[in-house]
């Protein structure tokens, strides 16, 4: 009966790995999907403010940004606040052309839900942020948003 | 002949392969969620038009100079207690809290069910008897205005509503700090928020986001829907921004 028992006991086989690069596959489809590459890149230095009210922003095809803060290369553009739209400074001037522009991106239906987010460095002044929203109320693009990050409320 | 078998392809490397990849979108993704504080722009006024008076006692004066002193109701304040004095303000002869009757606050007045009834019937006549289709549109409006009240009286009871022209009223100066700016913005919706806070906790025992939450989620017509109106229409957010001086060139 016992004659071809074994002598030394069994080892534990090593963990196999075969299903790590199914794992690793999934974390990567993952990350493909959710991933969005930065479609400008930012020539304005923008700290936004903290703020404890904050609606989430939805269908981002219907979002705008205007950036404005002071430059990254002091040294070339000085250390104003200036406004970026797109890849490019702008003055306040080229707003309502920049939305005609961006309501042709969309469909007809859709234009009363763009909305416009301003993303502005919290040590800028509020002249030149009036300035835009005036703008903006001049070419009626009236919903827009103060890109904010999250804290608690104040007690 | 037999053909040689291929030998066969080491796939051990692959997982190097799936890894590097992954290192790279993991350090490329950002999880870029916008927030912030949402706004309506007040449509562009023709110049000539003069802006209606107002009345003093409805209108919660907050001025902001450019070195981020705020001013209240002529008063300077510190910006900490600024949510609490917009929460009296809009609360202030009310019926949840009665502070008792402040010279400086607004006259709320009782919103009756029966009157609201006999204010629905009054438009859907209106609207039966219009004879074009903007007026009807006009009455439709004001209709809709009168019902959503009336679901308030139906979830909320009968409540003391704020008048028409009652308004918090934020101007800034062109030096303000946008930081600031939005502080105060903060805190005046954050005042507005609490009491809806309150009531959504006192009617249905969650907060105001969570009713939010769960309104969106439910298809429309639902009665969370109507919920969500009803806390919105007690507790309405009245924070409005005075026309900017001048605002300079850039």
């Amino acid at each position: 009966m016992a004659k071809f028992k074994n002598k030394k006991k069994k080892e534990v086989g090593a963990v196999s790995t075969a299903s790590l690069p199914d794992i690793v596959f999934m974390l990567l489809f993952f990350f493909m999907v959710v991933t969005v590459m930065r479609e400008q890149e930012l020539k304005v230095k923008i700290e936004r403010p903290f703020a404890s009210e904050l609606t989430r922003l939805e269908k981002k095809h219907l979002v705008d940004y205007i950036n404005i803060g002071p430059p990254m290369d002091p040294a070339r553009y000085g250390s104003e606040p200036r406004i970026q739209l797109d890849d490019a400074f702008a003055t306040v001037a080229e707003i309502p052309l920049w939305i005609e522009q961006n309501k042709e991106s969309v469909l007809e239906q859709e234009i009363p839900k763009m909305t416009t987010s301003l993303k502005v460095d919290e040590g800028t002044k509020m002249g030149i942020v009036s300035a835009v929203k005036q703008k903006l109320r001049e070419s009626n693009a009236l919903k827009i948003n103060y890109s904010t990050r999250k804290r608690d409320r104040t007690e | 002949m037999s053909r040689r078998k291929l030998p066969e392809v080491d796939a051990g490397s692959m997982a190097d392969i799936a890894f590097l990849l992954l290192i790279f979108f993991l350090v490329t993704t950002t999880m870029d969620s916008d927030e912030g504080i949402l706004r309506q722009l007040p449509p562009p006024v023709p110049e000539e038009q003069d802006p209606p008076d107002v009345i003093q006692r409805n209108v919660y004066v907050v001025l902001v100079n450019a070195q981020d002193d705020l001013l209240v109701e002529d008063e300077p304040m510190d910006i900490s207690n600024l949510k609490d004095g917009a929460k009296n303000f809009l609360i202030a002869n009310g019926v949840f809290r009665d502070l008792g009757d402040k010279e400086n606050f607004p006259i709320r007045t009782w919103v009756r069910k029966s009157d609201v009834q006999q204010k629905i019937d009054e438009y859907k006549a209106y609207i039966a008897s219009a004879t074009n289709e903007t007026e009807k549109e006009n009455f439709q409006k004001v209709l809709e205005k009168w019902q959503d009240k009336m679901t308030a009286i139906e979830i909320a009871g009968e409540y003391k509503e704020l008048p028409g022209s009652a308004l918090i009223s934020m101007q800034n100066d062109k030096g303000t700090t946008y930081d600031t700016y939005i502080q105060v913005q903060n805190e005046l919706e954050s005042a507005v928020n609490e009491l809806r806070d309150e009531l959504a906790t006192r009617l249905f025992g969650i907060s105001y986001n969570q009713l939010e939450e769960k309104a969106k989620s439910s298809e429309s017509g639902s009665e969370w829907e109507d919920r969500l109106y009803a806390v919105r229409t007690v507790h309405p957010q009245r924070i409005s921004e005075a026309e900017p001086r001048s605002v300079g060139s850039y």
